[in-house]
């Protein structure tokens, strides 16, 4: 590793977590009613909102009726993403003239924007109207990731409440999400964006004259290049934020017209572990034990530091087969060396790594490099990252309300070990909850798994696989991955736009999603209708290094054991054999 | 305490543990063991492939593989149950001892509940509740009852074990008596109150047999548990069978083998904990039982560990039962050695452990030697509720002891007073948590006696070390206030009730549980009942009314409260053994998927042979490694799940750094060397 490296790699964890404390505080405040500045200015526009809709800012709902909410909205927003798609053609803003998306790609772009995966089985610039755009996909970038606040604060409230009923409000945790979060931070990245070249217009796409002409496939000259142009910024801001990750044009934010400047690529990839990392902090200050936030953030950073030195190692590191016929891979002033191959020069390897690293993560899924072209070890980080189930930082809320139901097996393991029936912050665990909690772990696996074992046995499976062999079946097991954890980043390599691909992995992301807040709302519903037990020398603390490397464990080794036998067939027997081919050359 | 240790492989025991593990093989009750279950479905699994290939000639593999693969799967299995025989066996060999006590016996009915009433003789089992029986010396008791007349010594042993016979009598709290226990000696007339069938030796014999064994909260939360990662595990295995399919159409060679699939679900699975979790469960309620307790149902011993409130007696628990005296303060113009001689002549005939520790203060601290108070011609003033004094009548002097008030009644009636510095150390000696007696001799005050109850030795570090395990101690009373907080504060206790009432009690409890606290008790009242019912823990003493007995949730057959301290270890560390198997369980996983992966891909991706650190000598050497690892386990920790895991009191901290080091990285390194010697074993003996 470079030292410019190690200096960028630090200065973005320390931006993360420096930004992540004010953030988080902030957060704690508009749910606990505290926020009074903010209050002043948007109390109004809320209150406004829940006149509009009926909704009664007090009423207080069981675990059962927060759910239906939860899912008849999605659900109403899914048909209403699905609608815009298919009838694009006849509404305004298309410049472009763009028609009627086809059903498949249609309802599996829907489900992918409502469960904040935006999993792209589509280009945008060439698929989607400007409309669309905003109007369907900006839209559910907000509300999704605003109701993956609601769902955790929702499981907060489970921890707090002693002896209650209800466990909030959905409506009020929406609104107050979007309106007090993500509306006010998407505003300001969206201007900064702007300012470094990120395009923001209702214009049609320019043209400009190649200064190198060249020949189409059909042999015709081409003289002109069409540049794609939209409302891109104010999309991109949210897509970072509300790790979202649908990138407004094809390639993502690889795009110099999506992330033009090294500041613009900064704030992008801030932006993906900001709020996820800040909610840690929301949750210390609403439990009213800040060290427990600290604690669930330290078992992410205790994943996510050595597997992001790890992806940028590996790539640094370059092919062995280059190595083995000589090529130079070293880094230098002259080149960034290393693995360069589907990386954007100007991101060098350090920023890739960093880039991809974070998306999978947390489960944004942007990405401005191609992971498909990562050494098979550096592709594996971010593919394993998604298995662990999208919790280390994750999605925003969902990755730590996942994190905690994790917490939640960890302390009913050691409070066994230790002789007492086990309690998280002061609540009893017991068999519903951990029937609850084994449901989250095991979903999305099962999601992974059946999905890729599937398309190993069926011909449309393999079929449309850009690389047969080992690297196809990475490709397979990163597709419904990425689906399942709701991550929506793409391996590559294989055409998904088709019948099995975007149906099977429409129903992995609705599974991933909704399989998993209904129990984890469960979760929330039964704890708050219990007792608080208070602590005694006899507690298990769950602010000490030795719970975070034991939630460490629960985390690794579920994750290790349930994925090594399908890894041990994609990368590792991948890199084992470019090892092998490179020793051959030599 | 009387332990009953038996060994822990008894020769009976193991052989009809052995017979029983063949037995329990029946699907219909592996099912409720679904780890258990999916190996037995796996065993049967390779036994049918292993006939496909032999009968064929057309296997996956060879037949002789996939029959030793499936004979270790069908052992694993064998393993486990026989783990859960011997922890039932052990039980069961405590019932038989018991059924020997409850035989029938002729017994005679009375028509009238007291003893001259005509009677007639009728077999013991067609006795009801509600009859009334006439038991004499040498007979055995026919049923539960309460003595509704008479004052007998009763010979318990066949139940409690303690050789010692005891004393029970109508009213009062020692009026229960149970059936099968025997009269030594003078009568009893007893109403039976309970049916046969459903006595108290009925429902031993049920809670030792585990027959009516429920699983526990906590294992049923871990059962969950086991069953999420049984699934997941299922999944990765399935699953590997299509992967397999397209690294063949990639990379040629052949798919895994059903065989090695079903071997690598059954080392992943949490067998170990799975095998060995309800032997844990039914050797906890039998440690209990060796410790005299019997407990009325597991749940109540796993309560037992998540106790963090013990109400504890004063008298008994945490002073020795009677107070003793330990200093003589005289009046003024009175010496030590009067006084002391007064004191002593007063209690000479006075046979209270108090009268007898005032006897033996003087012979210590004076050289007084005990005189014959009948050769000194003296009377005895026994102790009366009306004069609550007692004394000795000699050559004209009358000695009194009483309290304070008593005394002051008496001396005035003779025209004497209580000085006023008399009183002064009166109150001197109450604050210090102590009993003041006075001493006159006709009007004249002579002065103290101070008796101090006895904490017992070693209570003070006991109750420190239940702090550092988060158990707050609180001592129960009937002294007043100032009395008890001395005591409280010499004994070390967290928190007392003086003054203490049946309702203060239950009002207490109610409290401690509001505030999320689990509370345990000892009683033996009558009036004890409701705080024991109300209790999450309420350890009954058999010497108890059957009243309390009904209200608590165990009854201790020795009647020592201390005992408590003994229920919470029990059931902390009964939780404690499921917790560290179910890590070491997960942890072995680590190793097995060394051995297994590239050993089953051996023939596709040969370059997977990298992962193989352990060296294994072939594929059909590293699969039976793991699986014969696997099974083997179960039988080496099945004497650590009857016995339990190793408790010390500590914080939760500790006890945890502890049992992660011990069984999660020792869990993830033991399997290794482990697996190798066993490869290497084969290798010797021929096998590749």
């Amino acid at each position: 590793m470079t030292w410019s490296g190690i200096v960028q790699i630090v200065l973005f964890l320390v931006a993360v977590v420096g930004l992540g404390i004010p953030l988080g505080a902030y957060i704690a405040r508009v749910y606990a009613g505290e926020a009074k500045l903010a209050q002043r200015i948007l109390g109004p526009v809320e209150r406004v909102l829940y006149r509009a809709a009926g909704v009664r800012e007090d009423h207080d709902m069981s675990w059962r009726t927060y759910a239906i909410a939860v899912i008849v909205f999605h659900v109403l927003g899914t048909v209403v993403v699905y609608a815009l798609q298919r009838v694009q053609g006849a509404l305004p803003l298309n410049p472009a003239g763009l028609g009627a998306v086809t059903p498949e790609v249609s309802w599996n772009t829907a489900v992918s924007f409502a469960t904040n995966t935006n999993w792209q089985a589509y280009g945008g610039e060439t698929t989607m109207s400007y409309l669309t755009q905003m109007l369907a996909l900006t839209v559910q970038n907000f509300v999704s990731a605003a109701a993956g606040i609601a769902v955790l604060v929702a499981l907060i409230r489970g921890f707090t409440r002693r002896s209650a009923g209800g466990i909030g409000n959905f409506w009020v945790d929406l609104t107050k999400a979007t309106l007090y979060v993500l509306l006010p931070l998407s505003f300001v990245l969206a201007i900064v964006l702007v300012s470094q070249g990120v395009v923001q217009t209702f214009g049609a796409y320019a043209s400009a004259r190649l200064l190198d002409p060249t020949t189409g496939a059909d042999d015709a000259a081409v003289i002109d290049q069409v540049l794609a142009l939209g409302p891109a910024a104010s999309q991109i801001a949210i897509k970072q934020l509300g790790t979202n990750g649908g990138g407004f044009f094809n390639v993502n934010s690889a795009h110099p017209f999506e992330n033009p400047t090294p500041f613009s690529n900064f704030l992008q990839v801030l932006s993906i572990l900001l709020i996820p990392g800040a909610l840690c902090f929301t949750f210390g200050k609403l439990v009213k034990d800040v060290r427990q936030g600290w604690a669930v953030l330290a078992a992410m950073m205790v994943i996510f530091v050595p597997l992001l030195v790890f992806v940028v190692a590996q790539e640094q590191a370059g092919n062995p087969v280059l190595h083995a016929l000589g090529v130079d891979q070293v880094a230098s002033s002259l080149q960034a060396g290393g693995n360069m191959e589907g990386k954007e020069v100007r991101n060098g390897i350090v920023n890739s790594g960093i880039w991809a690293t974070a998306t999978t993560a947390a489960s944004n899924g942007s990405v401005n490099s191609m992971h498909d072209s990562f050494t098979p070890l550096g592709g594996m980080a971010p593919l394993w990252l998604i298995e662990l189930g999208e919790i280390v930082f994750g999605g925003v809320g969902s990755g730590l309300y996942g994190m905690l139901v994790f917490a939640i097996v960890a302390v009913f393991v050691s409070g066994l070990m230790v002789g007492r029936t086990p309690e998280y912050l002061g609540k009893k665990i017991e068999a519903y909850e951990m029937k609850m909690a084994s449901l989250v772990i095991l979903i999305p696996p099962a999601c992974i798994l059946i999905g890729a074992a599937i398309a190993c046995a069926i011909p449309q499976g393999t079929a449309t696989l850009g690389n047969p062999g080992t690297h196809g079946f990475s490709e397979i097991l990163y597709a419904f991955s990425s689906g399942s954890g709701n991550n929506g980043s793409a391996f590559g390599g294989i055409t998904v736009s088709g019948t099995f691909y975007a149906t099977a992995i429409g129903i992995c992301m609705w599974i991933g999603r909704y399989w998993l807040i209904i129990p984890v709302l469960a979760i929330a519903g039964s704890l708050a209708r219990k007792k608080l037990i208070p602590p005694s020398p006899g507690t298990l603390p769950t602010h000490t290094p030795l719970f975070v490397g034991l939630l460490v464990g629960v985390v690794l080794l579920v994750g290790a054991l349930t994925f090594i036998p399908a890894l041990a067939l994609g990368p590792i027997v991948e890199q084992l054999q470019v090892s092998t081919a490179a020793h051959a050359g030599n | 305490m009387s332990t009953r240790a038996r060994p822990l492989f008894d020769r009976a025991i193991v052989t009809r543990a052995l017979v029983d593990s063949v037995k329990k093989l029946d699907p219909r009750r592996m099912i409720r063991n679904p780890v258990m279950f999916v190996v037995e479905v796996g065993s049967a699994f390779t036994t049918v492939l292993f006939l496909h290939a032999l009968v064929t000639g057309r296997g996956e593999a060879s037949p002789w593989f996939i029959l030793a693969i499936s004979l270790w799967l069908w052992l694993t299995v064998l393993f486990a149950n026989f783990a859960e025989a011997m922890a039932e066996g052990r039980g069961k060999a405590q019932a038989d001892n018991l059924r020997k006590a409850r035989k029938d016996v002729m017994t005679k009915r009375l028509l009238e509940p007291h003893r001259g009433a005509s009677r007639e003789e009728v077999l013991s089992a067609r006795l009801r509740a509600g009859d009334v029986v006439l038991v004499e010396a040498g007979e055995l008791i026919p049923g539960d009852g309460e003595i509704v007349e008479g004052v007998a010594s009763v010979d318990e042993s066949a139940i409690t074990g303690e050789s010692a016979p005891v004393i029970r009598e109508s009213g009062g709290d020692r009026s229960a008596v149970t059936g099968g226990t025997k009269v030594l000696s003078d009568w009893l007339v007893i109403r039976i109150t309970v049916n046969p069938g459903e006595t108290f030796l009925d429902r031993m014999i049920a809670m030792v047999e585990g027959a009516k064994r429920h699983k526990t909260p906590n294992e049923i939360a871990l059962d969950i548990l086991l069953a999420g990662f049984t699934i997941i595990f299922l999944l990765a295995t399935v699953t590997l069978l299509p992967f397999s399919w397209y690294a063949v159409g990639v990379s040629g060679g052949v798919p895994v083998t059903l065989t090695v699939l079903v071997a690598l679900l059954v080392c992943l699975i949490p067998t170990t904990i799975g095998g060995l979790l309800s032997a844990i469960g039914i050797a906890g309620m039998d440690r209990m039982i060796q410790a005299n307790v019997i407990a009325t149902s597991g749940r109540a011993v796993e309560a037992a560990g998540d106790v963090d409130v013990l109400l504890l007696d004063k008298t008994g628990t945490i002073t020795l039962g009677n107070r003793q005296a330990t200093d003589f303060i005289p009046a003024p113009g009175v010496t030590d050695a009067e006084l002391a001689d007064a004191a002593q002549l007063s209690s000479l005939p006075d046979e209270t452990p108090e009268g007898r520790s005032i006897v033996v203060l003087a012979k210590e601290k004076y050289g007084l030697r005990g005189r014959d108070i009948h050769a000194l011609g003296a009377k005895f003033v026994p102790f009366t509720a009306q004069t609550r004094m007692s004394g000795v009548d000699l050559d004209g002097r009358r000695v009194r002891k009483g309290a304070v008030d008593a005394i002051t009644k008496y001396t005035s009636a003779q025209g004497g007073a209580v000085p006023d510095s008399v009183r002064a150390t009166v109150e001197e000696v109450a604050k210090q948590g102590a009993t003041p007696l006075v001493v006159a001799d006709g009007k004249r005050v002579l002065g103290v006696i101070k008796l101090k109850d006895i904490v017992k030795g070693g209570i003070r570090e006991q109750f420190a070390e239940l702090r550092r395990t988060g158990i707050k101690t609180v001592m129960i009373t009937g002294d007043n206030p100032l009395t008890a907080a001395a005591i409280a504060a010499e004994a070390g206790v967290d928190d007392f009730l003086a003054e203490a009432t049946p309702e203060a009690k239950l009002a207490m409890i109610r409290d401690y549980q509001a505030k999320g606290h689990l509370v345990a008790m000892t009683g033996d009242g009558t009036n004890d009942a409701p705080a024991l019912a109300q209790a999450d823990v309420a350890v009954a003493m058999n010497s108890g009314t059957q009243a309390a007995k009904e209200a608590g949730n165990m009854v201790d057959l020795d009647s020592n409260p201390t005992k408590l301290v003994q229920v919470v270890e029990v059931g902390k560390q009964m939780l404690m053994t499921r917790g560290s198997l179910t890590t070491f369980s997960i942890a072995n996983d680590v190793a097995k998927y060394f051995a297994i992966i590239p050993a089953a891909f051996a023939t596709t991706y040969p370059q997977l042979k990298a992962l193989d650190i352990m060296g294994l000598h072939s594929p059909t050497t590293a699969v039976m490694a793991a699986v014969i690892f696997n099974a083997l386990i179960i039988v080496v920790l099945i004497p650590l799940a009857l016995r339990g895991i190793k408790y010390r009191p500590a914080p939760a901290s500790t006890l945890l750094r502890r049992n992660v080091l011990l069984y999660g990285l020792g869990g993830v390194v033991l399997p290794f060397p482990c697996i190798k010697a066993i490869d290497l074993l084969l290798t010797v003996m021929g096998v590749s």
